[in-house]
């Protein structure tokens, strides 16, 4: 064991933790691959895709520092183009039509990301609110999307052709896995030397220029990575519910995404899948029961709450708890 | 992990509702499950909303609350107007509770989509807000029944009659969306037919709230008539401007055409008075009406729109159909609800068609003005009746694959 003892304690620390974290994402996706024989498989997928959707916004916002105010229209854009697609054309295999979904929101986050970046702070999120809205405009005039109707009918067909998904268990691991390959870009984006620029250019950007990143290039990759997954999570979520539909498009989905980041713990990777997690379910509960009426009142207290008393989030305030009391 | 531990809650939750409810499960095993399913929270939530499931409950408690010895449970949820949320909320009353009735279903982007899960689990369902004329039409099904009204007939009547009436010059204010589209192509069909002419049309982006270079122009077009091809917020903001701009004094008149007593009763009388309208029933219009109407108003202090009236006539209807074949087999009370007439408070010469339309007499109705009415919920005068046949659209025109196969 001679290469260990070379090891220097922070070194040894650093692997402690890794350890750790590889310990934690295999309890994780342990608990993801029972999760459907003790929860609904429906319910589980939709927090799976408003999960990964707001891991998607979380890349933007809580590694790069960029609120954007439009990704509704990446969602929906996977979304319509995943459904037409697959109703079109019968004999597109799902798979596909997601990968066509994702590339149609990768395609508008380039556009979008190379006019928005141009701005800083609320000018970029006016920016990205504005061109969200053009698009929404143009998913309502559209014929391919049904306008007001929505997309309806959507085959869930087989994946590769061999396995059919009409069964809520085969297509919640289909889901789960589209989920943990999305999660894995997010990581693998945040952790990398790319990721520490992204945080660099986030903390100062000037700094990041006068130490000759290319900020800009910098951020339109993000701004594009993020819109991707966005896209992914949207052209997931046609499939589970076989429709696409203009609620996808509306500002309100853009507003509720920063909710579920803001709520879970921005800049923390877990943050978002746990804000998506507490929504979806609030959501869920709520309409059925007697206070029903009152789930944008709910939504909007906790929102509140969230912003003056616990503003790292969910994630956030364990995490800060956790370091203060065990290291 | 929070995500966990939420999981874990909801589906203890679920759990608890399976072992609830596993002990008996459908008609077949011991109980009618009707499902509620309606936007409790928004637009369209005086329309249909808590009212509405007022009327189901008042129908299931007035069956005596069971059938045959089985219990009729009822349900609800809020659909948000997000086609999504309702999708998945009637997928998991099939998965999870064995729902038999789906019932309520307003937005027509919800309904479709909850229609077509309705028909992948083989269940039954019951519209009776919506106004998409599309849900008998392209989007029909053999597993839903289409009860209240849909544009067609409101297009059709408002638009025939007004032109009878003399009102042969149009200008048409449209909603510019596929659903103000439809109607517009509706009426300008219609009032061609019958000898009028469309003398201008203005589309408005959909939602508007400043109506008034709009009003200005229609004023301005000289035609005798206004038709409103749109819905909701934009034809209550489109009557109010044309109100203030003295349209009405000026000797134009304004057609609405997907109008409810929920809307007239809001904007008030001064605003609304001389809007001619079709409606699918009215609570005043017999005795009969009125003396459902009187109890359905102790139990919630609001007269019923024509959608809670609905949803309580085809609930009966539902019920009393199950009850007479003994079973809860979608099918078959699908096919025995059509050979039985609808003949209630609500509905008259009413007959469920091939394509799931309840076709059924229609009313064409004028606003009061504030002189005429002798209370607040004295709102419309009934001008004549559109009979069933009539009113809907023919069966001959359909594209729905029930009638075209």
């Amino acid at each position: 064991m001679s290469h260990t003892t070379a090891l220097t304690p922070a070194m040894k620390l650093q692997r402690r933790a890794k350890l750790r974290r590889n310990a934690l994402y295999l309890v994780l996706i342990a608990i993801g691959l029972v999760a459907p024989f003790v929860a609904y498989p429906v319910f589980l997928m939709k927090v799976l895709c408003f999960a990964l959707f707001a891991c998607a916004f979380n890349l933007l916002l809580g590694y790069a520092g960029l609120l954007s105010f439009g990704h509704a229209a990446f969602l929906a854009t996977g979304g319509y183009v995943t459904g037409f697609l697959l109703s079109s054309y019968p004999g597109l295999t799902p798979e596909l039509g997601i990968l066509a979904g994702t590339l149609a929101a990768v395609v508008l986050g380039a556009l979008f990301g190379a006019l928005a970046i141009r701005r800083q702070g609320i000018y970029f999120a006016m920016v990205t609110l504005a061109l969200a809205q053009l698009v929404f405009f143009l998913f309502v005039q559209s014929p391919f999307t049904g306008g007001e109707d929505g997309l309806h009918g959507v085959p869930r067909g087989a994946l590769f052709g061999l396995i059919s998904l009409r069964s809520n268990l085969a297509m919640y691991y289909f889901v789960f896995a589209v989920f943990l390959i999305g999660f894995a870009i997010v990581q693998r984006a945040v952790h990398s030397p790319y990721g520490q620029v992204l945080k660099a250019i986030r903390e100062n950007e000037p700094r990041a220029v006068s130490l000759g990143y290319n900020v800009d290039a910098y951020k339109l990759l993000a701004f594009v990575l993020s819109a991707g997954l966005a896209g992914l999570a949207g052209a997931t979520k046609t499939l589970v519910f076989q429709l696409a539909s203009l609620t996808d498009a509306h500002w309100h989905m853009s507003g509720e995404v920063i909710l579920m980041t803001l709520l879970g713990g921005v800049g923390t990777l877990f943050g978002p899948v746990v804000g998506a997690g507490v929504v979806v379910s609030l959501q869920t509960q709520l309409a059925q029961s007697p206070l029903g009426n009152w789930v944008s009142v709910i939504l909007g207290t906790i929102f509140v709450l969230c912003v003056l008393s616990f503003r790292s989030g969910i994630v956030g305030e364990i995490q800060k708890v956790v370091k203060k009391n065990f290291k | 992990m929070t995500f966990n531990r939420n999981t874990l809650v909801s589906s203890i939750a679920l759990t608890a509702t399976l072992m609830a409810t596993g002990a008996q499960a459908q008609m077949s095993d011991n109980a009618v499950r009707i499902g509620y399913l309606a936007d409790m929270s928004g637009t369209y939530r005086d329309l249909a909303g808590p009212g509405g499931l007022e009327a189901l409950q008042m129908a299931v408690e007035d069956f005596g609350g069971e059938v045959n010895g089985a219990p009729i449970e009822v349900s609800s949820a809020d659909d948000r107007n997000s086609a999504d949320v309702g999708a998945n909320t009637v997928r998991e009353w099939f998965d999870t509770q064995n729902v038999d009735l789906v019932a309520g279903l307003v937005a027509s982007s919800v309904v479709i989509a909850a229609t077509k899960v309705i028909e992948d689990n083989n269940g039954l369902g019951i519209v009776s807000g919506s106004a998409a004329s599309s849900i008998t039409n392209e989007h029909c099904t053999p597993n839903h029944i289409h009860w209240v009204y849909d544009t067609y007939p409101l297009a059709n009547g408002t638009a025939k009659a007004v032109v009878e009436q003399g009102g042969d010059t149009w200008f048409m204010l449209t909603a510019d969306y596929a659903f103000g589209h439809a109607l517009e192509a509706d009426v300008t069909r219609v009032v061609e037919d019958n000898g009028g002419e469309i003398v201008g049309t203005i589309r408005h982006p959909f939602p508007t709230s400043d109506f008034s270079s709009y009003i200005l122009q229609a004023q301005g077009s000289g035609a005798k008539i206004i038709g409103l091809a749109n819905a909701g917020a934009d034809t209550v903001n489109a009557i109010s401007t044309a109100s203030q701009f003295g349209v009405v004094q000026g000797g134009q008149q304004l057609a609405g055409l997907l109008i409810f007593l929920n809307d007239v009763h809001a904007m008030g009388l001064e605003d609304t008075q001389g809007l001619l309208l079709t409606t699918g029933w009215y609570w005043d219009m017999d005795d009969q009406s009125r003396e459902w109407a009187e109890r359905y108003f102790e139990r919630t202090e609001r007269m019923p729109t024509m959608v809670q009236a609905g949803i309580y006539s085809s609930t009966m209807h539902y019920l009393e159909t199950v009850a007479e074949e003994g079973t809860d087999d979608p099918e078959t009370i699908r096919a025995a609800m059509a050979e039985r007439p609808v003949e209630d408070f609500f509905s008259r010469n009413g007959r469920i068609r091939e394509d799931g339309r309840m076709v059924h007499d229609m009313y064409l109705a004028r606003v009061k003005s504030p002189e005429e009415s002798t209370g607040e919920w004295d709102v419309y005068e009934i001008l004549s009746t559109i009979p069933a046949e009539e009113a809907f659209r023919p069966l001959a025109e359909s594209q729905c694959e029930l009638v075209t196969n």
